[in-house]
């Protein structure tokens, strides 16, 4: 029942050969036995759980199921849910009950999910290797000892660990994606303004995108279905029709042209990522598809444009925590200013620290034209890239990741090698682009590597039907750590 | 690039984070290499490229004036650090 | 050597929306403190802003009616502060792109009463320049003292669209900028986009005042902020002037600054500066998009227009020649206009100096005495024109037609019934009079002789006689046309 896909969950949730019920529990169960270990999950609540599953058998014994209906899902802990705890990851959040809840978690809830709990991150989204979380490191179910990836690895390690049928991911820099790859499951970020931002913690907002994170591509497509649509509350969110992201996925590859970008592959690539993703490639030659090569010239750009707009729109977001109306205040001060230093420096961990005086100074006064304005400019033309690519091509393939899962504490000092690990993920939250991540194999470490698949802005269910295919065709995808 | 400490310091001053004269060293120094990565952005010619300030070229959408919302203070300050009679507490605004 | 007074204002006018700029929680005044504070108005994590059209609509509407520039799009900004009234941390306003921008007003300069900075001269028409106008929020409200050593934070008004209009500094004089304050405040209820009611905050005026010998350079401004009364605002520039020569004269140099008006000690003092005021850290908002407003709106706003108070002054005194204080008066609020345009309406354009002449006597006199204003008259302008019209279609005398409005003020109704009720029809047939003037010449035979042989005097003597006799419904001057005749035999 754990490694069986969202689609085979409703079947046997329909022909009542399990309950949502015993569904739950049976997660709930696994997360009481292996969450000790990974760390994966930051609050657990069996008793709502459990009512949400019950309230879903009734729904599914009166007939009125929808795909989704039953099947239990871990949130990322940066989507307020009414009446749970959600803490972004953070200190300052520790205590937070959040009072209202996300479009995200009110698109599950209509659907007649389960929420299996909130998964833990890095804190405020800021990270790729859920070390900077308040509420511990996540480990990798792969090898322990390793980081599933960040921002979204408490929601990559509950999938991978078979904690939970599948999970939500956000992704502004990668978050969504990296941890996917890390990890060895699928996960899509769909093109920005296509899952509303309502009751999602901000960290940078005109790059944060939610999406699904499961062991298929066909549970993401299906996940997909239930977290898009218009929301009048977000005015980012697209006014577009509904559309089923698992029409496409049947449909042959044969003349899907596949770009290359020359830059993914140049210095900073792992030997056995690289390999595998020539492997990956070949599969798809295979499949029909005909391979060209491109260049996205400015790749090498992205990573700075990007740590200048992201702690840019973050310094700003994260200023409502002040410790006056909800979290953390500090237990001692002399006066309001001091209040407000307290609270927040101790609310705070290092690195949100860290992007918060990155994003202050770039916004001030005198230095403003220089990088504020400079990075714009610069995200243009990195989204320019991708139009004049998607020009010879219909996706754009590569690796997700520069090299496989890092040991724990292995880039812990020094941030720029920490922040170039997303060099190939980033320029896709810039220009708003779709992307995906779906393992294609293991690295000399044993520790999967995942294919990078990037779509034209609403080409998702192009995106999905590439994956899908492959996944037909290979079984990366269904491998589970040992153990589990 | 570098940062001088008076840099972090009024950065530190500005984000309203209490920070000691060994946290204001270390940030300088780490922001000092995040800053020589960001450095690479300033050789670019922008001349005549229009920002980007979003993924997508969507104008403002506007929302009818008609009241929405209910009051929900009691749920709301049931998470506050400190309220009294409706109101949020905060340390004396002297102006 | 003389000083000449610099003096620019910005206006932050609350718009009269039902909804604040951002969402859909009320922003009716006076409610218990944070019934109105929403997830957005106290900046819940993960809330989002999203537009209200009304607020638009109402910048627009401001836009033309000072003839201005409507950007066809602008951009929302985020002003980055600390302030416990300020729950984002951030102000969502306009900077680079304002929605309005270059307009201006016309304004009636008129002196002020005491030894004020603008007295002693002729009234005199000028046109101030405003450079912009833009969105943004209101922030709440700190209340002080209900805790010991705390301060108590409201937001209910967290999120109130306002618009926030910049004048160039155009003004010479307190009475100048008291002009347009109180044009623009006019202005802003006349076409409907404010309450303009000053005690609860709705139209409130930061005053930047300098002061520079003629021809210099302007001097350093300091920024008065928050008056939120004529007088007051009157008060401050006064003392503040008298401050900044007095600094200067004595050696000393202006800071730039923002101050506070104290109306009890009648003095300004300098704020406690926020800290770090003067980085802001402006960029685009990122969760709002760019507000596209299409030249089909702005054209459909335009028609929603009322015709403004230039206009109508012009109308008065162009087609009605009526004086330009009359003009004046008559223009200080639409309220007063379209009372007065109703009443003109049943008189005809003939009677509009009889109507002018009502309206800013005895109506204005008698909603001064009851404390009213124009919007509580209990004489709606259809009960007044109807009266009116009586008085000039010689119906009844002006005598008379001070006991009908009492009637009408006390009672209601209307003034053809309250004139045949009281009997004030005045008698008008010139059979009828001239037969009670000739009853009187032959029964006072030796007044009329005494009168013929120069005693003038005692025209006056038949009048009273005349008037009695007919019981004081003749016709005023009809009769003393009559008698003038018949007396001169």
């Amino acid at each position: 029942m754990i490694n069986a896909t969202l689609k085979h969950l409703s079947s046997a949730l329909a022909a009542k050969h399990i309950s949502s019920v015993e569904l739950t529990q049976l997660y709930l169960d696994r997360i009481a036995t292996h969450n000790p270990v990974f760390n994966a999950y930051t609050t657990v609540d069996a008793k709502i759980s459990l009512a949400q599953a019950q309230a879903a058998d009734a729904r599914i014994a009166a007939g009125l199921a929808g795909p989704l209906t039953g099947i239990p899902f871990a949130q990322k802990d940066i989507f307020c849910a009414k009446g749970w705890r959600t803490t972004c990851g953070s200190k300052m959040l520790g205590d937070f009950i959040a009072p209202y809840d996300a479009h995200v978690i009110s698109q599950f809830d209509r659907a007649g999910a389960v929420n299996l709990g909130k998964t833990n991150m890095d804190e405020f989204a800021m990270g790729s290797s859920n070390e900077t979380s308040y509420f511990g490191d996540v480990r990798n179910p792969w090898d322990p000892q390793r980081v599933p990836g960040g921002s979204s690895g408490g929601s990559a390690s509950a999938v991978a660990a078979r904690l939970c049928a599948a999970a939500t991911g956000t992704d502004t820099g990668g978050s969504i994606r990296q941890p996917a790859a890390l990890c060895g499951i699928s996960g899509i970020k769909p093109t920005y303004g296509t899952v509303s931002r309502y009751g999602m913690i901000a960290f940078a907002s005109s790059l944060d995108q939610a999406g699904p994170m499961a062991r298929s591509a066909e549970d993401c497509a299906l996940m997909l279905n239930v977290m898009t649509g218009f929301d009048e509350r977000d005015s980012t969110s697209l006014q577009r029709d509904q559309e089923d992201y698992s029409r496409d996925l049947n449909r042959p590859l044969s003349g899907l042209r596949i770009g290359l970008p020359r830059e993914f592959f140049a210095e900073g690539l792992s030997a056995d990522v690289g390999s595998r993703i020539a492997e990956a490639i070949a599969e798809y030659r295979k499949l029909g598809a005909t391979v060209v090569e491109i260049s996205l010239p400015n790749t090498r750009l992205a990573v700075p444009v990007y740590y200048v707009l992201a702690p840019a729109e973050a310094s700003s977001n994260l200023s409502r925590f002040d410790g006056v109306r909800y979290g953390y205040r500090a237990p001692e001060y002399t006066d309001l200013a001091d209040m407000y230093e307290k609270s927040r420096a101790q609310g705070f961990g290092e690195e949100v620290k860290r992007r918060i005086m990155i994003g202050t100074y770039v916004l001030s006064h005198g230095y403003y034209d220089a990088y504020y304005l400079q990075a714009q400019k610069i995200r243009r033309l990195i989204a320019q890239d991708f139009t004049d690519a998607f020009k010879q091509c219909d996706v754009i393939m590569g690796p997700t990741a520069p090299s496989t899962a890092f040991k724990l504490g292995e880039k812990g000092d020094d941030p720029v090698q920490m922040y170039l690990s997303d060099i190939y993920t980033i320029a896709v939250n810039l220009a708003g682009l779709p992307g995906m991540s779906i393992p294609c194999g293991f690295g000399d470490n044993a520790m999967p590597v995942g294919l990078q698949i990037i779509g034209n802005y609403f080409d998702e269910a192009r995106m999905l039907n590439a994956a899908h295919q492959y996944q037909l065709n290979t079984d990366w995808h269904t491998r589970c750590p040992q153990g589990l | 690039m570098s940062l001088s400490t008076s840099d972090v310091q009024k950065v530190a001053r500005l984000a309203r984070l209490a920070m000691n004269d060994t946290e204001i060293e270390a940030a300088r120094i780490q922001l000092s290499g995040i800053f020589e990565l960001i450095a690479e952005m300033q050789a670019v010619d922008t001349t005549g490229i229009e920002p980007m300030s979003h993924a997508q070229d969507v104008s403002q959408r506007l929302r009818e004036d008609r009241v929405t919302e209910p009051d929900q203070r009691e749920l709301f300050q049931s998470i506050a650090p400190q309220v009294e009679s409706g109101l949020y507490l905060v340390p004396q605004v002297i102006e | 050597m003389t000083w000449e007074i610099v003096i620019g204002l910005e206006v932050h006018a609350q718009l009269s929306t039902q909804t604040k700029i951002f969402s859909g929680a009320s922003t009716t005044y006076g409610a218990e403190p944070n019934t109105q504070a929403d997830a957005v108005s106290i900046a819940l994590p993960g809330v989002l802003p999203v537009l209200n059209k009304g607020a638009v609509e109402r910048a627009i509407k401001f836009g033309l009616a000072t003839g201005a520039h409507i950007a066809p799009r602008s951009v929302f900004a985020r002003k980055n502060y600390f302030y416990p009234d300020l729950p984002k941390g951030y102000q969502i306003s306009q900077f680079d792109l304002p929605v309005v921008g270059m307009g201006a007003l016309t304004i009636q300069v008129e002196p002020l009463s005491g030894p004020s900075t603008g007295s002693g001269f002729k009234p005199y028409e000028k046109v101030v320049r405003i450079t912009r106008a833009h969105l943004e929020e209101d922030a709440g409200k700190s209340v002080h003292g209900s805790s010991q050593g705390m301060t108590g934070i409201d937001l209910n008004r967290a999120g109130t669209p306002l618009l926030e209009i910049v004048s160039e500094p155009d003004m010479r004089s307190a009475a100048e900028a008291i002009a347009y304050a109180k044009a623009l405040h006019t202005l802003v209820k006349w076409i409907g986009i404010c309450d303009g009611n000053m005690q609860e905050g709705s139209f409130r005026c930061d005053v930047n005042v300098s002061v520079r010998r003629p021809g210099e350079p302007f001097g350093t401004r300091r920024e008065i902020k928050n008056l939120n009364s004529f007088k007051f605002m009157q008060q401050a520039i006064d003392y503040e002037v008298q401050w900044q020569i007095d600094t200067i004269e004595s050696g000393g140099k202006v800071q730039q600054a923002t101050i506070l008006f104290n109306p009890d000690s009648g003095e300004t003092r300098a704020m406690r500066s926020k800290e770090d005021a003067h980085d802001y850290r402006y960029f685009p908002d990122p969760d709002l998009l760019p507000l596209d407003i299409s030249e089909e709106w702005k054209e459909q706003v335009r028609a929603t227009l009322p015709e403004l108070p230039e206009a109508r002054r012009a109308r008065y005194t162009g087609e009605y020649g009526l004086t330009a204080y009359d003009a004046n008066v008559l223009t200080s609020s639409r309220e007063m206009a379209d009372y007065f345009d109703t009443c003109v309406g049943a008189v005809g354009a003939a009677g509009a100096k009889l109507c002018a002449n009502w309206l800013t006597g005895e109506l204005s006199a008698q909603l001064n005495r009851d404390g009213l204003d124009m919007t509580q008259c209990p004489v709606n302008p259809q009960q007044m024109g109807g009266m009116l019209a009586r008085i000039a279609d010689n119906t009844i005398s002006n005598s008379g037609a001070k006991e009908v409005f009492r009637a009408l003020w006390a009672e209601g109704g209307d003034a053809d019934a309250i004139i045949e009720a009281k009997g004030l029809k005045q008698v008008s047939d010139s059979g009828a009079i001239e037969a009670l003037v000739d009853e009187i010449i032959a029964a006072n035979a030796d007044k009329v002789a005494e009168y013929r042989s120069g005693k003038d005097k005692l025209f006056g003597f038949f009048v009273g006689l005349a008037m009695k006799a007919s019981k004081g419904k003749a016709n005023p001057a009809q009769l003393n046309e009559v008698l003038k005749q018949k007396l001169a035999g």
